[in-house]
């Protein structure tokens, strides 16, 4: 018996060593490691592009929580070059963790707005999407609903859908309220929207478009490439097609509130030059023209033109909030959510 | 055969074993535990040291906010839980154990098949299947003519009680397993002779089959109430805000690792109470079959109406838990536009059995490490350890991988600069990033599993065998080579294939783990179903149930044969 488990672990280990050698991180050169908070399907076009282009493999492990964590543990000797990731907030995150660089490039900094980047340039955004209402073609008249202050309004009791309220999305949301308006003007939002909530705040952009076709609720929030995406997948097209995606505003100026998917490079790098010829595809013209067509998200460069869908659901300003304001205000805008109640 | 013959012990094992002769490759059980025990017990202790710097006191917040709500739904879940796998394990469990009626062999192993069915996956199926848009409201609107949502009322599956269901559904397995092989175990003799004293089925489950059971049901509802706490997956879907989802809004959203590490220790001390007070109220009974003269339990027949209740009782477990879901994976993976059969989904379900299998492997040969330790008498410092490392199964998934990473990074970064310093090489990181740290993980956090397997098929190994092995002038290794492994076998094999299985489905430890370009099943489903596209992947997520099945089988079997007086060998 006991031979027979010595047997079982040899084995086993065997087994373990041969998976190993299958997917070992490699330092040499030609390759580049990304550790992504974005789905792999979403990325792979463009990685794949990447290859063709420059000769230079992706390696990349995809995991949505724990990235930061795991580059700190890791540490100087961290095999991870770049890091890709959706929110501001992740990428503040990350910065605060310590565990990126800053980049130089000219590329970079004609490519990405200044806007757009940190100043040091510690992480880049490479897409922006606009957080906005989804409203009932039935039940809702065009021009009813304008900004995001309004759906705190009573009028709108028991017709609004929402996710979690301490969501990456939402709570940067929220914590552009609170620097737009002040802690406790924002609470008093939060408090008005939580009160006009249909149902408890659940599932993900998506399912909100959903429940208002159920007649559920009249009014969600939601990103703007869910719209998008739901439109090409058959099986949802019927939920995009009962609403209207409104711009609202935030501020009581014109801007919409947005946000950002991008980009840093890791500290420990040890492929930094592959790193930054990455960085700098992901800008450019070419790629982002995938992002925006594949994925129906703005692209961050300027001279590349919106794909054709996202073109025909207008044009908007975006808010001009600086990005790291509604970074540096996550923290309380989750305190927030907890103190309103609003996920209960 | 008397009721005498069953002698009931008020003393442990280990407290007669001190008759046995003194020293004797004792202390070396003991050491080899210890150590062992502190290496699996590092990440849960890396935890506890993440708790020691929180970022800042997060506790006046959450519990003038959300804490109290938190405690109640974790508390509601685990009693809910607790309830519904007690009740459906233990009564499925007696009724194949113990009464004959139609399907009774088939719902033998049938009942065990929910356990490969991973909560994630069974609550998006549900979710498909009951809510507004799914086919079964859809029915019943245009069976009633209602037209919108607000013409009638349906339960709402994303709920504390959903979640309930769900868990119970794919859960209550643990108990069955354990409660079967127990009733199994039990000699026909305590049975008859309750009966002779005028007690009918239900009341000798109730004051005999139960109590003889207790410690196996009890190890089976703690490894469910574990589980529970451990998710996170299905009450995220379902919007459940219990403390996990707590630990994960501190961590990621306060980005606060210290404040998350101290709440999620605040519900470790909620299952290490919770063990403790059954072990204080189990006191130190034990309970030994001394009689060796066993014959199979003839079972109850149930006739009439009776035998088809039992027969009803049994398929709806089964039906809700594994049949149901299973076929509507199987119906978007064969017949729906959507579903992606990628070329890559054998390399993923290879990377899967062979975590699966390695992760087995060692969780049972650590297991029986510490068990067989810890009946060599061992001291308070020893059983201490044994039970820290096996907490692991109560951290979610995700931070105990944290957890993992801290000490294996630690120990590549110090060899790395030790080595760079005296011989000038570089070894990077050795451990982490690579399966090795998987393995580890999974080890850490399934060893409740095997531990909970092995005990109880040690505690089938009287200590007066044991004392005969050892007068006999075996030491303590010989005794486990020729006494304990050969009785336990069956004991080993399940252990092993519940690990495995539970390897199979592990989800978030194996996201933030794993190396580059790496996928198992489970990532490669989460990819789709987390951007709730379930016909993606419903290729890969019938992959995961139709591995796990060949194990739960396997498993049937190895209780089946365990059964006293049906033995195939004599070994």
């Amino acid at each position: 018996m006991t031979r027979r488990l010595a047997g079982a672990m040899l084995g086993s280990a065997l087994v373990a060593a041969t998976l190993a050698a299958g997917s070992l991180p490699a330092a040499a050169a030609g390759e580049v490691n990304i550790y992504s908070l974005r789905q792999p399907f979403l990325i792979e076009p463009l990685l794949k592009a990447f290859t063709e282009k420059t000769g230079i493999k992706t390696n990349v492990v995809f995991a949505k929580d724990g990235v930061v964590e795991r580059m700190k543990a890791e540490g100087a000797n961290s095999p991870a070059d770049v890091i890709l990731t959706v929110d501001v907030g992740r990428l503040n995150d990350a910065v605060e963790a310590g565990v990126v660089q800053p980049v130089k490039s000219a590329v970079l900094e004609k490519n990405v707005p200044a806007s757009f980047r940190d100043p040091e340039g510690r992480w880049f955004a490479l897409t922006t999407r606009a957080r906005i209402i989804y409203a009932s073609k039935d039940r809702v008249k065009p021009g009813e609903i304008t900004s995001m202050e309004q759906l705190a309004d009573p009028k709108w009791k028991g017709r609004v859908c929402t996710r979690s309220g301490k969501h990456d999305y939402n709570v940067a949301l929220t914590a552009a309220m609170i620097a737009h308006h002040g802690e406790a003007k924002a609470e008093e939002w939060l408090k008005g929207l939580k009160a006009n909530l249909a149902q408890k705040a659940q599932g993900n952009d998506r399912s909100q478009v959903k429940a208002i076709m159920e007649g559920v609720c009249d009014l969600s929030l939601g990103n703007t490439y869910y719209y998008g995406a739901m439109r090409a997948d058959p099986a949802q097209k019927a939920w995009a097609d009962s609403v209207n995606p409104v711009f609202a505003t935030i501020g009581g100026g014109k801007g919409t509130h947005v946000n950002v998917s991008g980009v840093a490079l890791t500290k420990s790098a040890p492929n930094r030059d592959n790193a930054v010829k990455l960085m700098e595809y992901l800008s450019s013209d070419e790629a982002q023209e995938i992002y925006a067509k594949a994925n129906f998200e703005y692209p961050v460069n300027p001279q590349v033109k919106w794909s054709p869908e996202v073109e025909a659901w207008g044009r908007f300003t975006p808010d001009d909030l600086s990005l790291a304001a509604v970074a540096e205000l996550r923290a309380a805008a989750v305190k927030m959510a907890d103190r309103v109640g609003f996920d209960g | 055969m008397t009721a005498g013959a069953d002698a009931f012990t008020g003393a442990g094992p280990a407290r007669e074993l001190a008759a046995a002769g003194p020293g004797d490759g004792r202390r070396r059980w003991h050491v080899a535990a210890l150590l062992v025990a502190g290496f699996v017990a590092l990440p849960v202790l890396a935890i506890a040291w993440m708790a020691l710097f929180p970022k800042e006191n997060i506790w006046p917040h959450l519990a003038s906010t959300v804490l109290p709500g938190y405690v109640l739904t974790t508390l509601a879940l685990m009693l809910g839980v607790g309830i519904g796998t007690f009740a459906i394990g233990t009564g499925t469990a007696w009724l194949v154990a113990m009464c004959r009626f139609p399907g009774r062999r088939l719902f033998e192993w049938t009942l065990l098949l929910p356990l490969a069915m991973p909560g994630y996956l069974i609550a998006y199926v549900y979710t498909d299947l009951l809510e507004y848009a799914g086919p079964v409201q859809g029915l019943l609107r245009e069976m009633f003519g209602w037209s919108s949502r607000r013409d009638y009322w349906f339960p709402d599956i994303r709920s504390l009680g959903g979640a309930i269901a769900m868990l119970t559904l794919v859960l209550y397995p643990y108990v069955y397993a354990l409660a079967r092989a127990s009733f199994l175990e039990q000699s026909i003799c305590v049975l008859e002779v309750s009966r002779t004293l005028g007690r009918g089925t239900w009341r000798a489950l109730l004051d005999v089959g139960l109590p003889l059971a207790r410690p196996a049901i009890v190890v089976g509802v703690t490894l469910a109430l574990m589980e529970c706490l451990n998710d996170f997956g299905t009450i995220d879907f379902f919007a459940v805000r219990t403390l996990t989802a707590g630990v994960f809004d501190v961590w990621l959203r306060m980005g606060n690792a210290g404040g998350a590490a101290q709440i999620a220790l605040v519900m470790l001390g909620f299952v290490v109470l919770l063990i403790w007070a059954e072990r204080r109220s189990r006191a130190r009974q034990r309970f030994h079959h001394t009689s060796s003269k066993l014959r199979p339990i003839e079972g109850l027949p149930l006739r009439g109406g009776k035998g088809w209740a039992a027969a009803a009782a049994c398929a709806l477990p089964v039906l809700l838990g594994f049949v149901l879901p299973a076929g509507v994976l199987a119906k978007y993976a064969f017949f729906s536009g959507s579903a992606e059969w990628s070329h890559d989904f054998f390399r993923h379900a290879l990377n899967s059995l062979g975590l699966a299998t390695a992760a087995a492997v060692v969780a049972v040969a650590i297991a029986t490490l510490l068990a067989y330790a810890a009946r060599q008498r061992a001291g308070g410092v020893v059983r201490g350890a044994i039970r820290l490392a096996s907490v692991g199964y109560a951290v979610p998934g995700a931070v105990l991988a944290i957890g993992v990473l801290i000490p294996l990074a630690a120990f590549d970064n110090a060899l790395d600069a030790f080595l760079r310093q005296t011989l000038g090489v570089s070894t990077g990181l050795l451990l982490s990033g690579t399966v090795t740290a998987l393995i580890f993980a999974y080890t850490v956090r399934f060893l409740a599993v095997s531990l909970g397997a092995v005990e109880a098929g040690l505690g089938r190994v009287t200590p007066s065998m044991e004392m005969a092995a050892r007068t006999l002038g075996h030491s303590p290794s010989a005794t486990l080579r020729r006494l304990h492994l050969p009785m336990i076998r069956g004991s080993l094999l399940t252990g092993g294939l519940l690990v495995f299985v539970d390897t199979m489905k592990e989800l978030p430890a194996t996201l933030v783990l794993r190396p580059f370009n790496f996928d198992t099943l489970a990532t490669y489903v989460y990819q789709y179903a987390s951007d709730e596209r379930l016909e993606a992947c419903a290729p890969a997520a019938l992959a995961i149930v139709v591995a796990g099945i060949l194990p739960v089988l396997l498993l049937a079997r190895s209780v089946g044969t365990a059964r006293p007086g049906t033995r195939r060998d004599a070994d």
